[in-house]
């Protein structure tokens, strides 16, 4: 028997306004004992102001031997970046 | 209800500077004012496919045609950005089209006006995306944290569309007589419906006074037009263009353009329904979004299906 309770990742929002990072995950048997175990584990320098918890076994991963068929496609793709245009000489703020 | 301890927290949060989540405490006027914005902003980057969407098959160049093509997808996804974040405020997806449709929620009323050559293809990707980023940009701070993430991922792409934009322009004027021709009657047509994009003058601007309050908005109307166009005028003359504006001219004391008055009337001619497109805009919409229904049915289906496994 598992005595280690279900597994939770944790997403701390560093600051007002940001996004939530994964930073790791915790044991707990809850959503409340999720952020308690995450608020001790996680946020002992005042890294957070915001904490989300999710049980793991929610998390939808891709695959990495997929990560080719995934991600190739944006490689040619690099007119979708401002550096690949040719702005004429002088032009400000563009 | 909101209990005044409530309303307090939410005003210490904005006092502070701090950003309002969707599941903290806030009034319910400022949720409304929020789901307006954010829909109409969602709904404007669904809608501004279209006038692009119009040259796809058009394209000078098979260069040309993969870059509006990456755009318009860009386009798409802005709006899904938007909705989602507007969606965390309570209100779904399906409620906030059907408010499009009955013409309760707005989309800018800049793209009611018809894409009519290439070059105006350049003029929207220069004049309207780089209209929309000023705004985008001083919106990235604003006080809820889904719109000001949204915008901070929507400010990263626009750079390309303007650029791209600015180029098309550029590459006409260094063309035939026809296609500079061609560029400044873009401009023309362009320029005044770009200044009008940022809303009515300070002085005459319903929305603002609360937007203020709730730090939603942190630019006034005239503030950020008078940005772009400071920005604007200088690209214009390295390559050749003439600002439609008689009256523009340099204003040393305020180190900023002094422009003609916007005609006002055509503003509320256009948004009231009588532009050029608006018809053929929401036609648009309402059609495929109708032929479209058999893929939501059956994407609910499959979900019930799943369900039940």
């Amino acid at each position: 028997m598992d005595t280690q309770l279900a597994l939770w990742e944790v997403f701390i929002q560093k600051k007002s306004g940001g996004d939530h990072t994964h930073c790791g995950s915790v044991h707990a048997s809850d959503s409340a004992m999720a952020l308690q175990n995450a608020r001790d584990i996680y946020t002992r320098r005042n890294e957070g102001s915001s904490i989300w918890v999710i049980p793991s076994q929610f998390v939808t991963a891709s695959k990495a031997e997929d990560a080719d068929m995934l991600f190739d496609p944006a490689d040619d793709k690099i007119y979708r970046h401002p550096t690949f245009y040719v702005m004429p000489e002088g032009a400000k703020q563009i | 209800m909101n209990t005044t301890l409530d309303i307090h927290s939410f005003q210490e949060k904005l006092d502070k500077d701090y950003n309002i989540e969707p599941k903290d405490v806030m009034p319910d006027d400022y949720r409304k004012h929020l789901i307006r914005q954010i829909s109409q902003h969602a709904h404007s980057e669904v809608i501004g496919m279209q006038p692009e969407g119009n040259w796809i098959s058009r394209a000078p160049s098979l260069r040309a045609k993969q870059i509006l093509l990456a755009k318009i997808q860009d386009e798409g996804g802005h709006g899904l950005y938007l909705y989602s974040a507007c969606e965390t405020l309570g209100i779904s997806r399906d409620e906030l089209i059907e408010q499009l449709h009955e013409g309760k929620a707005k989309y800018s009323n800049i793209f009611n006006y018809p894409s009519l050559t290439w070059a105006d293809i350049g003029a929207i990707g220069w004049l309207v995306d780089g209209a929309a980023i000023v705004n985008q940009v001083s919106l990235q701070r604003t006080s809820f944290g889904p719109y000001a993430r949204a915008m901070v991922r929507i400010c990263k792409e626009e750079s390309f569309h303007q650029r791209q934009g600015y180029e098309i322009m550029a590459t006409m004027m260094n063309g035939t007589k026809e296609q500079r021709e061609m560029a400044q009657d873009a401009m023309n047509r362009w320029w005044w419906p770009s200044l009008m994009m940022f809303g009515p003058h300070d002085s005459d601007s319903p929305h603002s006074g609360k937007a203020f309050e709730w730090k939603i908005k942190l630019k006034s109307n005239d503030e950020l037009r008078q940005k772009f166009i400071d920005k604007t005028v200088q690209q214009a003359e390295v390559i050749g263009l003439t600002i439609p504006d008689a009256q523009l001219k340099w204003n040393e004391d305020k180190q900023g353009y002094d422009h003609g008055e916007i005609n006002w009337d055509e503003f509320k001619r256009v948004i009231n329904g009588n532009g050029p497109c608006n018809k053929q805009r929401m036609d648009h919409h309402k059609k495929y979004h109708a032929e479209g229904a058999w893929v939501r049915e059956a994407a609910a289906a499959y979900a019930e299906t799943i369900s039940k496994i």
